[in-house]
Order: C-alpha cells, then sequence, then structure tokens
C-alpha cells in the first residue's frame, strides 16, 4: 500500500485513520517518556545516572521526531513534527497511559521505564517485519536502543530489588503501583486490530506472550514479586488520560505556545 | 540532461568521487578527529541523470543532537567546491552500526584518547555481553566500566585500573 495516497474508498479511510493513529500512538508514548525522563537532569542520585536517563530521554524524543514526522505526512494536513508535538492537547495524545505517571521516587521511574522497555522491545521487534518500510525502518533503529535501555533498567530493577531493604521496599511498592496500568500494553482495540491485519503491525494479544516471559524473568533476578493484575480500562491510547498529562504538557508545550514561531 | 562543461571530469563517476573526497574532510562535530565517512555514515553518493548529487546520511542514532549540524556542514562543504545542487536524504535502513567506522577512524579514535568499538555486532547476543576494552593510553586490559552512558549517545564512561586514567569507550551498537 502507499501511505501518501489519497484514500478512495471507505475501507481504504479507514486503514489510512488507524494507520494514523496507530503511529501517533509509538511516537507519543516515546515523547511523554522521553519528556518524564528529561525532568531527572539535574536531580539524579548520581552524575552516572544524570546521564543515564537523559541519554535515554534523548533516544526516546529521537524515535518520537521520526515518528511524528512520519504521522504529519500520513496525515497530510502539513503539520510537522513540531506542530504535532507542542500544538496538540492531552486528548489528542495516544501515549500509554504508563508513559506520563511521574517520576515518583528513582526506584518508581526505573520500574515505568522497565516495563515500556519490555513493552517496546516486543513491538520494536515485530514491527521490524511490518508491510511498511518506514515504520520498519524505524524500528528497526529503535530496537537497537531499546535494547540497552531495557539492559539499564532492568540492571537498576536487580540492584534495587536485591538491594537494600529501604531500595526493595520502595521498588516493590512501586511496582505495585504502576502494574495497574500494564493491562493497556496489550489491549487490542480496532486501531491494533485493523493494523495487525493489514500486516503493517504485529498482533498485540501474540506479543504479551514473550513479554509477560521477560518480565518474569527480570522480576527473578531482581527478586520482586510480580503483583496480582486488576484489569482496569486505562484508554490513553484512546486519548482518555490520568490527570498527570496536562501537566506535562503544559510545561513542555509552554514556549512555543507562548512564543508561536519563535526561532533560536 | 546537462553537460555543463566538456572537460570529462563532469562526468557522473567523476563527480560521485569527487563529492567522496570532499566528504572525508567534513568532521563529525562532537568527535572532530573523525570523518563523517570514517564514521560511516554517508551511505552513499550518487549524481543523477540530471547532474544533481544525491547524498544519502543516516543517523548514528535516533536522538543524535550532531544530525542537523551534520547536515548543515555536508551542504556547505560541497557548495564550497561547486557542488551546489545537492539533494540530502535521510538512510534509515538499516540501521548505523559501530561495525561502520572504519580501520582509520578506529586508529584515529585511540590516538584521540578513546578506546574504538571492540566487537563486531553481528548478533544482539553480543551487544549484552561486556567486552574487555583496553585502555587507550596505557593499552592496560585492566580496565572497568563506570557507566554505558557518557558525554555523547555513542560512549560510555571507563576507567583503567592500570594507569588509574578515565577515559571514553566509542559503544558498539
Amino acid at each position: 500500500m502507499s501511505p501518501r495516497a489519497t484514500p478512495v474508498t471507505e475501507a481504504d479511510a479507514a486503514l489510512h485513520a488507524a494507520h494514523l493513529r496507530y503511529v501517533l500512538r509509538l511516537a507519543d508514548t516515546s515523547l511523554v517518556l522521553g519528556q518524564r525522563l528529561g525532568e531527572w537532569v539535574g536531580h539524579a542520585p548520581e552524575l552516572e545516572e544524570d546521564l543515564g536517563l537523559a541519554n535515554l530521554a534523548l533516544d526516546l524524543i529521537g524515535q518520537a521526531r521520526l515518528l511524528l514526522t512520519y504521522a504529519g505526512e500520513l496525515e497530510g494536513r502539513g503539520r510537522d513534527e513540531d506542530a504535532l508535538a507542542f500544538l496538540r492537547d492531552a486528548p489528542e495524545f495516544m501515549n500509554l497511559t504508563l508513559a506520563e505517571q511521574p517520576n515518583g521516587d528513582f526506584g518508581q521511574t526505573i520500574v515505568r521505564q522497565w516495563l515500556i522497555d519490555t513493552w517496546q522491545l516486543q513491538v520494536y521487534e515485530g514491527l521490524t517485519a511490518s508491510s511498511d518500510a518506514r515504520l520498519a525502518a524505524i524500528a528497526g533503529k529503535a530496537l537497537k536502543e531499546t535494547r540497552y535501555h531495557h539492559r539499564f533498567s532492568c540492571g537498576w530493577l536487580a540492584r534495587l530489588g536485591d538491594g537494600t531493604p529501604e531500595s526493595r521496599r520502595r521498588v516493590q511498592r512501586a511496582l505495585g503501583e504502576l502494574w495497574r496500568f500494564t493491562p493497556e500494553l496489550f489491549a487490542a482495540d480496532e486501531v491494533d486490530e485493523h493494523m495487525s491485519r493489514a500486516g503493517i503491525a504485529p498482533v498485540l494479544g501474540d506479543l504479551a506472550r514473550g513479554w509477560s516471559i521477560q518480565v518474569e524473568a527480570d522480576l527473578g533476578a531482581a527478586t520482586l514479586e510480580r503483583p496480582a493484575t486488576h484489569p482496569y480500562p486505562w484508554h490513553g491510547k484512546r486519548g482518555v488520560h490520568s490527570e498527570h498529562l496536562g501537566h506535562l504538557l503544559a510545561e513542555m508545550q509552554h514556549l512555543p505556545r507562548t512564543y508561536p514561531g519563535a526561532r533560536w | 540532461m546537462s553537460v555543463r562543461s566538456p572537460a570529462g571530469d563532469t562526468g557522473a563517476a567523476a563527480r560521485e568521487a569527487r563529492a567522496w573526497a570532499i566528504l572525508e574532510d567534513v568532521p563529525d562535530p562532537e568527535i572532530p578527529v573523525l570523518s563523517i565517512t570514517d564514521l560511516g555514515i554517508v551511505r552513499y553518493v550518487r549524481c543523477d541523470a540530471d547532474g544533481q548529487l544525491h547524498v544519502g546520511l543516516t543517523p548514528t542514532y535516533s536522538g543524535c543532537p550532531a544530525t542537523e549540524v551534520i547536515r548543515q556542514s555536508v551542504r556547505a562543504a560541497l557548495q564550497a567546491h561547486g557542488c551546489a545542487d545537492v539533494q540530502l536524504e535521510e538512510v534509515l535502513s538499516p540501521p548505523w552500526s559501530s561495525d561502520w567506522v572504519s580501520a582509520a577512524g578506529r586508529a584515529k579514535l585511540t590516538a584521540f584518547g578513546i578506546a574504538p568499538p571492540a566487537t563486531a555486532v553481528s548478533s544482539p547476543r553480543q551487544l549484552r555481553g561486556t567486552p574487555r576494552i583496553a585502555c587507550p593510553r596505557c593499552a592496560s586490559p585492566d580496565t572497568e566500566r563506570i557507566s554505558e552512558f557518557g558525554s555523547t549517545p555513542c560512549k560510555a564512561h571507563y576507567r583503567c585500573a592500570s594507569c588509574g586514567e578515565p577515559f571514553d569507550y566509542f559503544k558498539c551498537i
């Protein structure tokens, strides 16, 4: 299929709309998580971890730029990466609810990072076989970076989980706090189904198994307990967010909205 | 089809070779001892039938802040040598690998005090291990990793146990 072709039939239009939304979901999850990690700059417990978190943020924002540029082209209304990042409101953001959760302490940031890293490993791996060559190329590049993001987050998960009684208590508590957002990671809706039928995205349900195995292994190494799953229908990827996203966007979008078109 | 000069050096192959030679002198903005061709980020140079030059550039990391500066430097260098009609194209696939750093680039890195990427990245499995990195100053293999992250996305932070000096290691990816 040609992504920029003007949809002619109703089925084409539906596929095109799902395609755009799917790319925005990936983009916004990376962008919002990157923005969160950026809040750590100058505040992390050690200089090395400050650099590490900033490095992850840089990669995530870089991935978001590639994806947002593509989304803008798919949309075909002349919006570039900046217009999409800075001039949309919270209900138009399609990120996973987990990505927008506050940093909390270092342990909570690590747990959030690790949960999304393990999810991105599965999703990007699957997307390298996408029928959409552009998406496959972005995923192939992002996958290399996600592998060392995961090495960083699961390394810290093990050090904190199998560390002191205090670090263990905190990281287990963070896991309990954030686990409730994980059902959204693999809950397929009509957009996901449309994409997997078209060969553009992997089947989400199939990825859940690989994710679960990885999560079990990492939790085992960290001597942490997997919390019980209480499915609650979070719908960040449908634009329905927790109370935290609006505050994040206010900070992220303040300058370009206050001084439209400002340049360095 | 436009032939701008009767001289033979305006042929496509000659123009491409000339562009490569110009690009060999464009430094990487973050590690200026390396040229962008040493780094392996120039993927192709092609002169089309209309005489337009196409240069394929690949970013090292998705978020590498040097990417924009590199595009500007490439354009400026080619223009300074009379190649004004240049189309810069972003190449994402296959993703950049530290395997593409040239032998000359590796030698320049060591001389500059940065340990070059150690192993060939042929499988994801190799990315997970931590290879022994020799100190670029005293060549001792007795080094330890302080952090996988350093001053730029492409470098990790190491320390040598023999000479006691910290150093950067150009990561394998």
